[in-house]
C-alpha cells in the first residue's frame, strides 16, 4: 500500500508541471480564438505551440518536440506574422474579427467537448502511461520513417514540394 | 500519469479550435484555428505512441508538422491573393461561388 502511494508521489512533479503547461495552452488558446488584435492571437498561438511542445518531452518524444520549436515556433509563426502584416493596414485594433453569428460557435464547440470527454473518460478510466520514461530514441524513430513509412514519406516531399511550387505561383505579382 | 489528461488536453485544444474555425470572419484568424486543431491531433498521437510503446505515433507527428507547414504556406498565398484582389480578407465577403 505505501509503495503504491510511494509510487504515485514520485511522478507528482511531473503531474504538476502537466497541470501547469497545461492551462497556459488553453488559456493561450482562447485567446487565440477570441483576441480582438490580430498580433495578440499570433503571440497567444506561440504560448500554445511552446506548451505543446513541452507536452511532448512529457511525452517522451524529444525528436518530436525539437522539431515542433523548429517548424512551428520557428517558420509558421513568421510566416502568419507575415501574412498578418501584409493583410492589413496599420497595426492595432481590428474592426470585428468575428462572423455575425460566431455564438452559434459555443453551444457546437461545448457539445463536442461533452461527447467527447464522455467517450475518453469511459474508455480509458484511469489507464497509465508507462512510467519508464525513456526517450523514444532518434535511431529508432529514422528506422521507422525510413523502413515501413517510406513512401508516405515520399509523398510528403512531393506534397512539399507542389507547396511551395504553389505558393509562388499564387503569390507572384505578374 | 494518466493517459486521460493528455486525451482530454488535446480535447480541449480541439473544440477550441473549432469554435474559432466557426467563429472568425477573419482568414489569417481561421488559419490559426486549424493549427490548433492540429496541435491536438499530435498531443494524441505522441500520447497514445507512448502508451503502446510504438514509434509509429511520433513517425505520423512529423508527418502532421510537415502536412501543416505546407498548408500554412499556401494559405497564405492565397489569402494575400484574395487580399491583393479584394483588399479584404474577411471570409464572408467571399461569395461568388454562392450557388
Amino acid at each position: 500500500m505505501s509503495a503504491v502511494i510511494l509510487a504515485d508521489d514520485i511522478y507528482v512533479a511531473q503531474n504538476i508541471g502537466f497541470g501547469i503547461i497545461a492551462a497556459v495552452m488553453i488559456i493561450g488558446a482562447l485567446k487565440v480564438v477570441t483576441s480582438k488584435n490580430v498580433v495578440h492571437a499570433a503571440l497567444a498561438l506561440v504560448l500554445v505551440l511552446g506548451g505543446a511542445a513541452a507536452q511532448y518531452l512529457l511525452l517522451a518524444a524529444e525528436f518530436v518536440a525539437v522539431t515542433q520549436v523548429l517548424v512551428y515556433v520557428g517558420a509558421v509563426m513568421v510566416l502568419f506574422l507575415f501574412g498578418v502584416m501584409l493583410t492589413r493596414a496599420k497595426l492595432g485594433q481590428e474592426g470585428d474579427l468575428n462572423n455575425k453569428n460566431a455564438i452559434l460557435g459555443v453551444p457546437v464547440a461545448l457539445l463536442m467537448l461533452g461527447v467527447m470527454s464522455w467517450v475518453l473518460i469511459d474508455g480509458f478510466e484511469d489507464t497509465r502511461l508507462p512510467q519508464d520514461g525513456d526517450q523514444v530514441s532518434v535511431q529508432a524513430l529514422s528506422d521507422s520513417i525510413f523502413k515501413p513509412y517510406l513512401l508516405p514519406f515520399w509523398a510528403l516531399s512531393f506534397v512539399l514540394l507542389a507547396a511551395v511550387i504553389g505558393a509562388i505561383v499564387l503569390a507572384r505579382k505578374d | 500519469m494518466l493517459i486521460n489528461n493528455f486525451l482530454l488536453l488535446g480535447a480541449v485544444l480541439f473544440c477550441i479550435g473549432v469554435y474559432g474555425v466557426i467563429a472568425r470572419k477573419n482568414a489569417v484568424m481561421v488559419l490559426m484555428s486549424i493549427e490548433l486543431i492540429l496541435n491536438s491531433v499530435n498531443i494524441n498521437l505522441l500520447a497514445f505512441s507512448m502508451l503502446h510503446g510504438n514509434v509509429d505515433g511520433n513517425t505520423f507527428a512529423l508527418y502532421i508538422i510537415a502536412v501543416a507547414a505546407a498548408e500554412v504556406g499556401v494559405g497564405l498565398a492565397m489569402v494575400l491573393l484574395i487580399y491583393r484582389n479584394r483588399k479584404s480578407i474577411s471570409l464572408d465577403e467571399l461569395s461568388e461561388m454562392k450557388g
